[in-house]
């Protein structure tokens, strides 16, 4: 508790020292952990909490993102219309897509999830009138009313923070809620939950609708972000780094999605964007994968996990 | 729509079909004796374009630097096994996602390093450069065809060492109960380096073989590698037979979705509809086939665990 206020507290402050420093690239930035953040919680919902290996995540991400282009290419951009049917959307295609692929097991299950977000991926690269393979620029940012200018960095900034901390307290409700218990007790004896009487397919099918839901909110805002959506936001490499964001900082701990979206970003920033390695900063994908391979050999339980070990060690 | 065009077409498929089972072969005895998902199967694809490229540049003749290319990948994917892949085995499928999928960074990295970011050009055989004319009255890319001849080849060899010699029963006793397997005395160890050699040298004849057809450039694996699952999975992971199958199956349906869709939807919709539809339909064609085969048979069409 003490270190999550401390958290928000950083989250807090951190713009408002980027913009006394006048580094207001960095605000943007740190948006984009922000929302990658929530993002990557939400998967590790399904990922950690049901053990639900979903491999497709990127379809209710992208389908958010794409909702909230598509009404902006279509003239309505109030925040309070696209943002819920982004919302809306991805917590529908969540249900069609968990409701077949829960049916399947393992392996399977994780293929199964791919299959789906890559037919999504295809559907909106082959979808010409809304930018194809290029992708759609959005006209500006969402607009929230109440004199909220969005397109000021640091506004953006802080409505994102406050959705971002409200989904977590969400997330944060949902995992010790009795609802949650049964979901992890799925996870851990799937059988056995079953036995003591609980719709093992209905709790999953639920829990996979409200990840689906919290990560389609991610991809309105990731849509605002960059003012622009494309195909790549589906594509499988995106769920794989969302995926990675979640096992980096601790598949099933609580600030696992949110530490493994901050440290992956900030790796990714701080290499690609350093000057003392010259022309082969362009190459950053390289130090980064080695690091990440690093962390499983040496830390198996993610980062929130070696933190964790170390207190109580 | 002539019957021409639906035999060119088929031709295609099958060409396609064969090089995605060179990949599938692989990864399905990999996820099937190991239980491991190796994401990295598609970059020694990649590594295996690039090493033919190379070779080819400097011994000027195709067909000498194929076996080369082959051995040379065959190696990168033992070094990789031997030192990296080994230690995941009996980790969780999500360790083994987050591990392969760094190799995957670093593998482009790498081969960005060595070959610069630009594709580069892979020529054919200058023997089989024209177009043959096959009974029938069809011109047919002799290139293509070989690609056919070669993948039927590999396959029966395949077929024949998988099911005739000791090696391979040993490789179908993995795949069925490795536990059991194990508690036989069979070496798994040894038996997987031999295996995952085998992989590798696969990826590097579909690389080699692939690259004067695609383009040879990095993140080339990335999409045929979804493509290999997809065909591991309908034809049920572990087994040599499914992967044939299935690969036949995306080969055939992917390329005669592509070609005949939106040829078929001209005649329903108004035009404007069909070339909306048509490709996106055909692209996701054989996922749709994918979700369809698990649906009725979560095992995929052959079940290698009896």
């Amino acid at each position: 508790m003490k270190a999550a206020l401390a958290l928000l507290a950083a989250a807090c402050v951190f713009p408002l020292a980027m913009h006394g420093l006048d580094q207001h690239f960095y605000i943007g930035f740190g948006a984009r952990v922000l929302i990658y953040a929530m993002a990557a919680a939400s998967l590790n919902l399904v990922l950690g909490y049901g053990g639900m290996v979903s491999f497709g995540h990127a379809a209710f991400f992208g389908a958010g993102a794409y909702v909230t282009g598509i009404l902006a290419a279509e003239g309505l951009r109030s925040a309070w219309i696209a943002w819920p049917a982004a919302v809306a959307v991805a917590a529908l295609a969540a249900l069609v897509i968990g409701a077949i692929s829960l049916r399947t097991r393992g392996v399977y299950f994780i293929m199964i999830t791919l299959a789906f977000a890559q037919m999504m991926y295809y559907v909106f690269v082959s979808l010409k009138a809304y930018g194809g393979d290029d992708g759609l620029s959005l006209p500006g940012r969402s607009t929230l009313g109440f004199g909220l200018e969005l397109k000021n960095p640091l506004t953006w900034y802080y409505v994102v923070l406050v959705l971002v901390v409200a989904s977590l307290y969400l997330l944060h409700r949902i995992v010790h809620s009795r609802f949650g218990r049964v979901i992890q007790a799925i996870r851990e004896n799937e059988t056995r939950a079953e036995a003591i009487g609980y719709p093992v397919y209905r709790y999953k099918l639920a829990c996979f609708v409200v990840s689906g839901a919290i990560a389609g909110l991610a991809g309105a805002l990731i849509a605002n972000q960059s003012s622009y959506v494309g195909p790549g936001l589906l594509h499988w490499v995106q769920s794989g780094t969302l995926m990675i964001m979640v096992i980096l900082g601790g598949v099933g701990r609580f600030w696992g999605g949110p530490i493994g979206a901050l440290v992956l970003l900030t790796l990714e920033e701080t290499i690609s964007g350093s000057d003392w390695l010259g022309p082969y900063a362009l190459h950053w994908q390289l130090p980064v994968g080695v690091i990440l391979l690093a962390i499983v050999l040496y830390a198996p339980q993610g980062i929130a996990g070696a933190i964790r070990k170390r207190r109580h060690a | 729509m002539s019957t021409i065009l639906l035999l060119e077409q088929t031709l295609n498929g099958v060409q396609f079909g064969l090089m995605l089972f060179l990949l599938a072969a692989g990864l399905t005895l990999v996820f099937g004796i190991m239980d491991m998902i190796n994401l990295a199967h598609g970059s020694l694809y990649m590594i295996g374009a690039y090493l033919m490229a190379s070779i080819a540049g400097v011994t000027g003749s195709f067909w000498v630097a194929l076996p080369l290319a082959l051995v040379a990948t065959a190696l990168v994917g033992v070094a990789l096994e031997v030192t990296i892949l080994r230690r995941l085995y009996e980790r969780d499928h999500m360790t083994q996602v987050l591990a392969t999928f760094a190799l995957i960074l670093i593998a482009n990295e790498v081969v960005r390093l060595i070959w610069g970011s630009q594709p580069i050009m892979l020529n054919g055989p200058a023997g089989l450069a024209g177009p043959v004319e096959l009974p029938g009255g069809i011109q047919y890319a002799s290139y293509r065809l070989a690609i056919i001849g070669v993948g039927l080849l590999v396959a029966v060899l395949l077929y024949l060492l998988v099911t005739k010699t000791r090696v391979g029963m040993l490789v179908r006793a993995g795949a069925s109960n490795r536990e059991m397997a194990v508690a036989m005395g069979v070496d798994i160890r040894r038996l997987f380096t031999a295996v995952f050699a085998i992989g590798a040298a696969l990826c590097g004849l579909a690389g080699a073989m692939l690259g004067p057809i695609l383009a040879v450039q990095v993140g080339m694996g990335e999409n045929i590698l979804i493509l290999a699952f997809v065909v591991i999975v309908i034809g049920g992971i572990g087994s040599i037979r499914g992967a044939f199958v299935g690969a036949l199956l995306v080969g055939l349906v992917d390329t005669m979705g592509r070609a005949l869709l939106p040829l078929f939807f001209a005649t329903l919709f108004p035009p404007m509809v069909a070339s909306n539809l048509g490709p996106s339909l055909s692209a996701i064609l054989i996922y749709v086939l994918m979700a369809t085969v698990l649906f009725f048979r979560p095992q995929g069409l052959f079940p290698a665990r009896g």
